[in-house]
């Protein structure tokens, strides 16, 4: 490959501006070699004026000079895709962290980066295609096991047209560098296919049949999400919130127990210290379908606030290309990325080094299309062979001061199908999770009778409506009519949109018991009570709720659950 | 021997500009004229035209003085030699001995790899309740203590440095009222504390963008203790409002479009890796760090505060003259208030749900209804949970101050009345004396 080298004429922050005369590609990788020392730091070219190259360095700029070399490639960035990907922690650019860790110890180093698939291990490979079948981007040309899949060999998506499988590996053990496939198309050119390729992080990877309108839920067993506010697999949802209202923990129990293939967490820009509590519980934690660890489901891109700005907002784009990768696959995979406020706010930085005319509050006019085109890369799909696959993206959204005009979040409402506001007046009080019930919308149908959800809405609508009222008027002068419908929206509020995260059972809720408590609960706001004064309907609502809370903690099915179902029943007559 | 340059282009605010070869991003320079000699440091490089952020200000410096770069980025000695020591904003000495020349380190070094991180587990005590009890303090946590500006934050941070279990001190001031300093100083001396603490100062007198150094100096050489001589380090900062202001300044200066009331666009990123300095290494020493951030006008809102609970985990709220129960929030004491003594856990429930009740009475008694025998009992309580719990001035340690609790609340209340199961009662309920 004929490398292009340029020298740096101007360093501001984590912008480098180098000439160069030759041919340059928008957003090729380069690397700065800094004379001093000799290190090289990785960059993406991000704007090119004349024979100026503004590039951004994904490492600190500390000791760069004017008139040191860059070496220009001809990659755009991108992620080496391939078996091995599973249970592994990837910083931003794709680069393996234990490995890093391994060679560096406890501080990360500049200018040092590892391969990101293990090229001496072996995989048992077992052919899909013989010769002379004929194939095209993203058919599978055989499988290799990768944990609790079998991860597809594919025919990379950049080929177009139709090629002819001319030679295929037998089946067995290969590492990702050999051979696996030759093919050759009409005109005579010939392909190589191992069992990886590279993929150019900022470009959709495509190579399905057709894109479809999500309609199957994806469970997360969290029954404010799943019944009031559900999601659909392929879609998106984002979750804004103040600090301290929970966004993190309502990803983290998402990314434990959604029923769904495989998870990508993209830690990004966020606290180190919540990414090392996934790090260290999920090989511990079983996955309660397949009951292996947690972790062989999970890829994590870490890229936690110390870490460079200009690599979180690749990171965001390396966790959606990987996630794109196996739905290729036919798995239904949920991207989880936390913050995007501060990828946001990498563009925001970068932005403003290269002088941009500013949007509002100094983000950059190209917000809105950035984020609109990432979530925009979630989508159901149907691939060649006719199986579904997905990819789902959930982002928090970290708005400054909890305020929820702010450019972030509402771009982002704009694009999304669901709306999980988190406020802090709930988490204040200790209502986890802080999901507003009355703020949050959901454009997708849930799969927890999607029917009776409006009026379970309505009940706590007005239960909110009545509850202000009170604050002006006092209890006394609440007709008790209005004072029962209060204590039935807070009722409810409290035993089924509250979950308790650290209860062994109350943490998830599966489906079917959502449809039988839901449907039991709907009974109960329904219903017409008497009661001859207010304090006589507060008790009873108290004892009604400490049973039912009580129930939620028994086991579904139970014998505990039955006898305390016996109680409801029987507080009830 | 380096070029010497004396032709300065431009002055604008804390900022000059001249022509210059061979400068690397971030490289020290000093500046001698006849004010004397400053440091700067280079923050931006255009072709020939390098531009220097200069330390001690701007005042007094003409277009005619020298420039010598010095080859390296800010560096700091490290070693024991470092223990009792004060230095200034820019690393030199404040307290007439001589500089430190030896084993010079990077400051602003890389971040921790993540995957070397573990989880916190080991709980600092500091003989204040309020955080011992209620908001414990984790080895490896960060945190900010956010205060209005009149409150006696710098008293809290004083009595934590010399109460609380760590093997080294590492103080941070940014901004301080020199009286402030003298009071670190003195309180450091008396407490018996100076000679495993380590003081960098910078006084409100002093150029403002010079405080920017104080906490890369600072973490850097808590840093260096705790991986290489496995030491605990404790970190104490105030203010890093002061800090992020003068963020604010030379990013105007360097005409950066503001994103937030004039604050630089990546305030986050200059915040988060400075906390995220707060590491547990594993096998070695720790790093954990207390900062003042104090906001403007109450307004918990105002992007320092703001990016800071972002960014730290959790945060003490100081209002009135105590920490405030509600609001404030240690994220990590989950991870070990469930180890000290069986009763911790639902002596913190039990205390904090009487206080928030009996803050309900007080409100209903303001309002002039009438105070039902329930409602004395908290007001009573109250009183003594305010006077004896959340002085700031009590230190006793946690198991004493456990036991105080149970005394407050068997004084006003029933067993029953407080909410904890009955093994715990039998066990912890003082026994009347009959």
């Amino acid at each position: 490959m004929s490398e292009i080298s340029g020298k740096i004429i101007a360093i501001y922050g984590n912008m480098v501006t180098a000439e160069v005369d030759s041919k340059v590609k928008q957003n090729a990788v380069a690397y700065c070699c800094k004379s001093r020392d000799g290190i090289k730091l990785k960059s993406e070219i991000i704007r090119l004026r004349g024979n100026e190259a503004d590039m951004q360095v994904f490492e600190s700029t500390r000791g760069l000079m004017v008139g040191d070399t860059v070496e220009i490639t001809e990659d755009l960035v991108s992620v080496e895709v391939g078996p091995g990907i599973l249970m592994q922690i990837y910083d931003g650019l794709q680069n393996p962290l234990p490995q890093l860790a391994e060679e560096c110890g406890f501080f990360l180093k500049s200018g040092v980066y590892s391969p990101p698939l293990s090229e001496s291990k072996k995989w048992h490979f077992t052919p899909l295609v013989k010769p002379g079948d004929k194939v095209q981007a993203a058919h599978h040309l055989g499988w290799v096991p990768e944990g609790i899949f079998q991860h597809k060999i594919l025919v990379p998506p950049y080929l177009s047209g139709e090629w002819k499988v001319q030679e295929i590996a037998k089946e067995g053990n290969y590492t990702i560098r050999e051979r696996m496939a030759i093919l050759v198309n009409e005109k005579g050119d010939q392909k190589e296919i191992t069992m990886s390729f590279k993929w150019p992080v900022k470009i959709p990877m495509k190579g399905y049949a057709q894109r479809l309108l999500p309609s199957e839920p994806l469970v997360t067993q969290q029954r404010v999400m799943d019944t009031m506010f559900p999601i659909c697999k392929g879609g998106t949802y984002c979750i804004p919130g103040p600090f301290g209202a929970g966004k993190t923990v309502l990803q983290q129990i998402t990314s434990r127990y959604a029923e769904i293939d495989v998870v990508v967490v993209a830690a990004c820009g966020e606290r180190a210290g919540e990414v090392v509590e996934t790090l260290r519980e999920f090989p511990h934690l079983q996955d309660p379908k397949t009951g292996k660890p947690l972790m062989e489901r999970t890829i994590i891109i870490c890229n936690t606030s110390s870490m460079p700005v200009a690599a979180r907002e690749a990171s965001v784009y390396t966790a959606i290309t990987l996630a794109e990768y196996y739905r290729l696959m036919g798995l239904h995979v949920l991207l989880l990325a936390d913050s995007t406020s501060r990828w946001a706010q990498a563009l925001r930085e970068m932005s403003g080094r290269l002088e941009e005319i500013p949007g509002e509050e100094a983000f950059p006019a190209y917000l809105e299309s950035v984020i609109a085109n990432f979530y925009e890369r979630a989508a159901l799909v149907k691939l060649y062979n006719g199986q579904t696959s997905s990819v789902t993206i959930g982002g928090t959204v970290s708005p400054a001061g909890g305020n929820f005009e702010e450019p972030v979040t509402q771009a982002t409402l704009k694009v999304v199908g669901a709306f999980h506001g988190l406020s802090r007046a709930r988490a204040d009080a200790r209502r986890f999770p802080s999901i507003d019930p009355l703020d949050s919308w959901s454009k997708y149908t849930g799969a927890v009778l999607p029917d009776k959800v409006p009026s379970a809405r309505q009940i706590l609508v007005r239960g909110n409506e009545v509850s202000q009222m009170m604050t002006v008027v006092g209890e006394e002068g609440t007709s008790i009519q209005d004072f029962v419908l209060y204590l039935k929206a807070e009722f409810f509020d409290r035993v089924y949109l509250q979950q308790n995260a650290y209860n062994e059972v109350d943490q998830a809720c599966s489906l079917s018991r959502q449809e039988y408590v839901f449907s039991a609960l709907l009974g109960i706001l329904q219903k017409e009570f008497s009661f001859e004064s207010k304090d006589q309907a507060r008790k009873f609502f108290f004892q009604l709720q400490s049973l039912v809370l009580n129930w939620n903690e028994a086991a579904w099915q139970s014998d505990s659950f039955k006898e305390i179902e016996g109680k409801i029943k029987e507080l009830l007559k | 021997m380096r070029t010497v340059y004396n032709k300065i282009d431009q002055i604008t605010g804390n900022v000059v500009s001249l022509k210059a070869k061979d400068v690397a991003y971030e490289d020290l320079a000093v500046i001698e004229g006849e004010r004397g000699v400053s440091l700067a440091q280079v923050i931006r490089i255009n072709r020939d035209q390098v531009y220097l952020q200069v330390f001690a200000g701007t005042k007094g410096i003409s277009n005619r003085d020298q420039v010598r770069f010095l080859g390296h980025s800010m560096e700091i000695s490290f070693s024991e030699n470092l223990m009792g020591r004060i230095f200034n904003g820019s690393g030199v000495p404040r307290d007439d001995r001589s500089p430190l020349s030896e084993n010079m380190i990077e400051i602003g070094a890389p971040s921790v790899n993540p995957v070397k991180r573990i989880m916190p587990s080991r709980m600092i005590r500091t003989g204040i309740p309020m955080i011992d009890i209620f908001n414990s303090l984790v080895e490896s946590q960060k945190l900010p203590i956010f205060s209005i500006p009149g409150e006696p934050y710098n008293t809290l941070l004083a009595r934590i440095a010399l109460q609380a279990e760590a093997d080294i001190i590492v103080f941070g001031g940014m901004g301080l009222k020199y009286d402030d300093y003298l009071f670190f100083r003195n309180t450091f001396e008396k407490g018996g504390v100076m000679h495993r603490s380590i003081m960098f100062a910078h006084t409100a007198a002093d150029p403002v963008v010079e405080c920017l150094l104080v906490p890369d100096m600072v973490l850097a050489v808590a840093e260096n203790f705790a991986v290489q001589h496995s030491k605990k380090v404790l970190v104490l900062l105030t203010d890093m409002t002061a800090f992020s202001d003068a963020l604010k300044e030379i990013s105007i200066i360097m005409e950066q479009i503001p994103s937030n009331r004039g604050y630089p666009g990546d305030l986050y990123s200059q915040l988060a890796r400075r906390y995220e300095k707060a590491v547990d290494f594993e096998g070695r020493g720790s790093v954990t760090t207390l900062a003042v951030t104090t906001m403007p006008g109450d307004d918990v809102t105002h992007p320092v505060p703001d990016n800071t609970g972002y960014i730290t985990e959790g945060q003490f709220y100081l209002r009135r003259g105590w920490i405030e129960p509600f609001g404030s929030l240690s994220r990590l004491k989950q991870l070990v208030n469930g180890k000290t003594r069986d009763d911790h856990r639902s002596i913190m429930t039990a205390c904090i749900q009487l206080y928030a009740k009996c803050k309900e009475a007080r409100e209903k008694q303001a309002m002039g209804f009438v105070m039902s025998s329930w409602d004395k009992k908290l007001l009573g309580y109250g009183k003594r949970f305010e006077q004896e719990m959340m002085d700031l001035k009590v230190n006793i340690s946690l198991e004493k101050a456990l036991d105080r609790c149970w005394q407050i609340m068997a004084e006003f209340f029933e067993p029953q009345e407080i909410g904890i199961t009955e093994k715990l009662i039998n066990q912890y309920w003082p026994k009347k004396n009959v």
